[in-house]
């Protein structure tokens, strides 16, 4: 569609997960209300009539269960490729391992971890209609649920941080600058070249990069090569463009073909208006200057455009990039956002499969999932949780605010309340979790 | 500390009074700088003529009609003037709702100054207008008095509306059509709190610097440099005891609204209020007096036109097309033009084929024949004789031009300047009949200084004059001022020199348009300086990039590697000058201070000096003759 190829980082053994992740379960494939987080975007591109990916996993043996999957669970419906590319490579990294891949005008760039009902059509759409060089989704905070309406003020923090500084111009569209929250540490620098072009420039703090971007294919390919110690497209890559955007360093080199030159020299042509049109008040002159400026191809001003697309407020968009992200996403994936997990709820707002067993007055609240093969004893309670498939759930069990994985045994009497329990534990009679965050088994591997 | 005390206990007393106190304003009928010297020497700025009338009338005129009942009109430099003017003017006597008190002081060296002394008047009871004397403006108060009032109820510690207006400056001078530099504000686009201002911004200063605090509270804020403060400030009577507990504040903006937002221990806070059809603008320097004459000529400033009676005008002037305006009694030659956008006053005498364009010309003035007159502002009694050619100067009162005098664009002549024949004024020169007092740094602040307190030795007009082998007819010499040795025999006046480094600077502030060729320079160097910028960029640690290092690094290489074939440049451009017959000692010298500034070796320096030698070798194998050893 549109001539855009689709990249999807989908990252590989993370650290910053450990010990959720596991070779036996890669990031992409934590389950988000019983399914991949993967399959989250696949599906979203795939609504967009995005079908031909290329999807990155770091590590061989990632990449092969990620693969694995992938073509048992899509088989017919889209077309993936699957790339191994070694571990810690960076974004950047993973993207110049399979650069010599992408030959569309465009590519888009999505990360793997992204639980979003945002059209990725629109930002290819934005990234179409101002013939910009980088197009990145930016969010406005994630729907927080009720365990983030309690937290402390430390935690209040961690959120904080994941929002980036953005400036952008008055119609909100062209991105002037992006630094992450987190590294500013006390002064907001501001280039001011690029307010003087503008005149106005917006800066919002509350807006997160979602780490979905369109990039003109050259672009990227040029910036890449160029710039070999780039790591990051985040931290790297696109504050590089942004930075440089009323002087372009990327089109100038010649080390493209003509095509390019003089589709980079078309897109700084239109900037140039764009900037006139902002001037309104203005020496006379002015215009009869740009007329005479030496335009020759060498030393013209070589600009490009960076644009923003930001999210409406009602959409969702999330990252499974932390455990506390991880227990959110569970959470309002079958509650707030409940659209996003394609299962259809029962009319007490859950869903419970077919399968499941429940005991003699066992209770299973909304905003809850009890997937196929699962069974819970008597006197059970189950409130905003997650269970997966294959569970033995004893008697007067509680659940709350929890995932719990598959083939986990909760014997009775167990009390688990905010926490996350991996697949395969075992938790013997009165055992009582408390925002444990997580429980994790041995793997049988690892022993 | 008490007198704050005091002056709260005083404002609380009976909400009901404070109900109904009188909408007041504090008019500065001083600038408290030097921009419209010389001719502020002799005549408050707040009393020059702008299109016929003198600007504290428009301010005066504009305060009325947007409701204020006392204006307290504070004069300092040439206070007596002013008074007079305000007793002789129908401020003082009309009956109605609308009072001018002059507040006299002669100490105050500043704006900070002035609002001390009429702390200590104890004359302003709630909120009151503060502007300087040279305001225009045709805005109506009401929303803006609105919206501060209602802010006070809900937040006592905002103490300030600053009115400000759209207005863009050029990208290539870095300054407004009114002349005044770009202003960076930061303004949160939902309660319009003025949170960053920052008017002398560093030109060499790449980055604006926030603090990240500035977003704790806010999500978002809008960083603005385009728009225009127009020093229409409404305040809460605290300005004042701000003011006087900070007794080093001295100027409205760089120390009291800057001092406001840093400090965030009392929580003083500063709003805005943005205009959009309406005008305001303040006369701060030659080229803001130049584009507000525009405007008034074309009626932006409505109903503040000239044939608008709004004040004591009595001259009636009619406007025809092409925004021509002419008084009753002008005596105006058949051949004379007079062109689109000009003015000329009553009682003046426009001789054959003059030309007149976009000009305003004031009262009682004689204008002779074939004279020219373009973009320029001649006011009252100026004779102006034959074959004369002015563009974009200003004259002032009582100016003998001679004939065949010629005033290049940005000429500034003074008081009863006299100029001899067929003399060249030279662009943006400024005359006077008062000679350039010699330092200027204390008095700085002043719009009038001792004219005794020290000369500068000045060009007389006669030298220039004798310098451009011009034969002065001779002409009777001004008994009046026959004492000053330096009076010309043709012309009264001195030059005075620009200020040191000012030169060029003064075309930024004059009548004259920007010369092209100045847009042009900015144009060039606009695309060398952004080259130079992303180079800094490089070199700076920006935010949010973390590979950095490594990254400039890879920069700095590309940055030796330029550096060395600029060094190979140099050096074989130095030796060429051997051949070309320059003493080799010297070139030995030069050769080893370019090693020097650019950091290079011998070993480097012994290298391109070989290849040079090689390649003038090749280039003249035949000619040479001289020793090359002895240069290495």
């Amino acid at each position: 569609m549109m001539d855009f190829q689709v990249v999807v980082l989908a990252g590989g053994t993370a650290k910053k997960l450990a010990p959720l992740v596991s070779k036996e379960v890669p990031k992409a494939l934590l389950p988000v209300a019983n399914r991949p987080v993967l399959s989250y975007v696949l599906e979203l591109l795939e609504s967009s009539n995005l079908k031909d990916l290329i999807v990155v996993v770091e590590g061989e043996d990632a990449a092969l269960r990620v693969g694995g999957w992938i073509s048992g669970a899509y088989v017919d419906r889209l077309h993936v490729e699957v790339a191994a590319v070694p571990e810690d490579v960076g974004t950047a990294g993973a993207l110049r391992a399979v650069a010599h891949h992408l030959t569309a005008n465009d590519v888009l760039i999505v990360s793997g971890d992204l639980v979003s009902d945002v059209p990725p059509g629109a930002v290819a759409a934005t990234h179409r209609r101002h013939g910009a060089v980088v197009t990145t989704l930016l969010c406005y905070a994630p729907v927080s649920g009720p365990s983030d309406t309690g937290s402390s003020a430390g935690k209040d923090k961690v959120k904080k941080s994941r929002y980036n500084i953005v400036g952008l111009d008055p119609t909100r569209q062209l991105l002037l600058h992006i630094a992450a929250g987190a590294e500013v540490e006390k002064d907001i620098r501001v280039q001011k070249n690029i307010l003087r072009a503008v005149g106005q420039l917006e800066i919002r703090a509350d807006l997160m990069d979602a780490h979905m971007y369109a990039f003109k294919r050259t672009v990227l390919q040029d910036v890449l090569d160029q710039k070999d110690t780039f790591h990051s497209i985040r931290q790297d890559v696109l504050p590089y463009l942004v930075r440089t955007q009323l002087r372009s360093e990327i089109s100038a080199n010649g080390l493209h073909k003509v095509e390019d030159n003089a589709n980079g020299r078309v897109s700084s042509q239109n900037y140039v208006t764009w900037m006139s049109q902002h001037r309104e008040i203005a020496p006379s002159a002015y215009q009869e200057l740009l007329a005479l400026s030496p335009r020759s191809p060498e030393n013209a001003l070589r600009t490009h455009k960076c644009c923003a697309y930001i999210a409406s407020k009602s959409k969702y968009c999330a990252r499974l990039n932390s455990i506390q992200a991880f227990s959110d996403i569970n959470r309002d994936v079958v509650g707030e956002a409940s659209h996003l997990s394609g299962y259809s709820f029962s009319s007490q707002n859950n869903i419970i499969h077919p399968s499941a067993e429940l005991g003699s007055k066992t209770t299973v609240g909304p905003q809850c999932m009890l997937a196929e093969g699962s069974q819970m004893g008597d006197k059970c309670s189950v409130k905003r949780s997650i269970i997966g498939r294959h569970c033995r759930i004893g008697s007067n069990v509680k659940i709350v605010n929890s995932v719990v994985m598959n083939h986990v045994t909760i014997e009775d009497g167990c009390l688990v309340q905010g926490s996350v329990i991996c697949s395969n534990v075992h938790l013997q009679e009165r055992v009582v979790l408390k925002d444990c965050q997580m429980v994790c088994a041995l793997w049988p591997d690892s022993v | 500390m008490a007198q704050k005390k005091g002056h709260r206990s005083l404002s609380s007393d009976d909400p009901e009074e404070l109900a109904r106190v009188p909408l007041q304003a504090v008019l500065l009928a001083d600038s408290f700088a030097t921009k419209f010297r010389p001719i502020t020497l002799e005549r408050p700025k707040v009393l020059l003529p702008l299109v016929n009338a003198p600007m504290i009338d428009y301010t005066l005129a504009w305060l009325e009609s947007v409701g204020v009942e006392e204006a307290f009109v504070f004069c300092c430099a040439h206070s007596q003037q002013v008074k007079d003017y305000l007793n002789k003017s129908q401020w003082m006597k009309q009956p109605g709702t609308f009072t001018v008190q002059p507040i006299e002081s002669h100490d105050s060296i500043s704006a900070g100054d002035a609002l001390r002394v009429i702390y200590n008047l104890g004359v302003i009871c709630g909120d009151f207008v503060l502007v300087s004397g040279d305001t225009i403006s045709n805005m109506s108060l009401k929303e803006a008095l609105q919206e501060h009032k209602e802010r006070r109820k809900k937040d006592p510690l905002a103490v300030m509306t600053m009115v400000i207006k759209h207005s863009k400056p050029s990208s290539l001078t870095h300054q407004t059509r009114l002349g005044n530099d770009e202003i960076l504000m930061a303004i949160d686009p939902d309660t319009k709190e003025l949170l960053y201002y920052e008017d002398k911004t560093d030109q060499s200063q790449r980055f604006i610097t926030l603090d990240k605090m500035l977003l704790a509270s806010t999500p978002t804020l809008h960083l603005h440099n385009d728009k225009q403060d127009c020093y229409i400030d409404i305040c809460s009577p605290e300005v004042l005891s701000l003011f006087t507990d900070n007794f080093d504040y001295q100027h409205l903006r760089r120390h009291f609204v800057k001092g406001l937002l840093v400090d965030d221990l009392m929580g003083y806070k500063i709003f805005t209020h943005e205009i959009h059809s309406s005008y305001a603008a303040r006369i701060d320097n030659f080229r803001s007096y130049d584009t507000i004459s525009k405007d008034i000529i074309q009626r932006w400033t409505y109903p503040m036109v000239p044939d608008v009676q709004y004040f004591g005008n009595c001259s009636q002037m009619k406007l025809d097309r092409l925004g021509i305006y002419k008084a009753p009694e002008v005596d105006q030659s058949r051949t004379a033009q007079i062109r689109a956008f000009s003015l000329i006053g009553n009682g003046t005498a426009i001789g054959d084929h003059s030309v007149i364009s976009n000009s305003v010309i004031g009262q009682s003035c004689t204008i002779g024949r074939n004279v020219s007159i373009q973009g320029s502002y001649i006011w009252d009694n100026v004779i102006i004789e034959d074959d004369c050619k002015l563009s974009h100067a200003l004259v002032c009162d009582g100016v003998h031009l001679r004939a065949g005098v010629v005033l290049e664009p940005g000429v500034i002549l003074s008081f009863k300047v006299e100029v001899g024949q067929k003399i060249v004024i030279p662009a943006y020169s400024k005359v006077s009949l008062l000679p350039q007092p010699s330092k200027q740094d204390s008095d700085e602040e002043l719009e009038y200084a001792d004219a005794n307190s020290g000369v500068v030795e000045s060009p007389s007009i006669t030298s220039i004059a004798n310098t451009r082998n011009v034969d002065p007819v001779p002409d009777s010499p001004d008994a009046e001022h026959s004492d000053t040795s330096e009076v010309g025999i043709s012309g009264v006046g001195y030059i005075w020199s620009t200020t040191e480094g000012g030169h060029e600077e003064e075309w930024r502030h004059s009548i004259a348009p920007i010369p092209a060729e100045k847009l042009m320079e900015f144009c060039l160097s606009a695309h060398t300086d952004l080259g130079v910028s992303n180079q800094d960029v490089n070199s700076l640690p920006a935010s949010g990039e973390l590979q950095l290092d490594s990254e400039s690094t890879g920069f700095d290489d590309g940055e030796d590697y330029k550096d060395s074939a600029d060094f190979e440049k140099e050096v074989e451009a130095t030796f060429q000058r051997v051949l070309a017959g320059v003493n080799p000692e010297n070139v030995i010298l030069e050769i080893n201070s370019l090693r020097l500034s650019y950091d290079m070796s011998h070993a480097d320096c012994a290298g391109s000096l070989f290849y040079s030698i090689m390649k003038s070798a090749l280039s003249a194998p035949f000619s040479s003759n001289l020793s090359f050893g002895n240069l290495i």
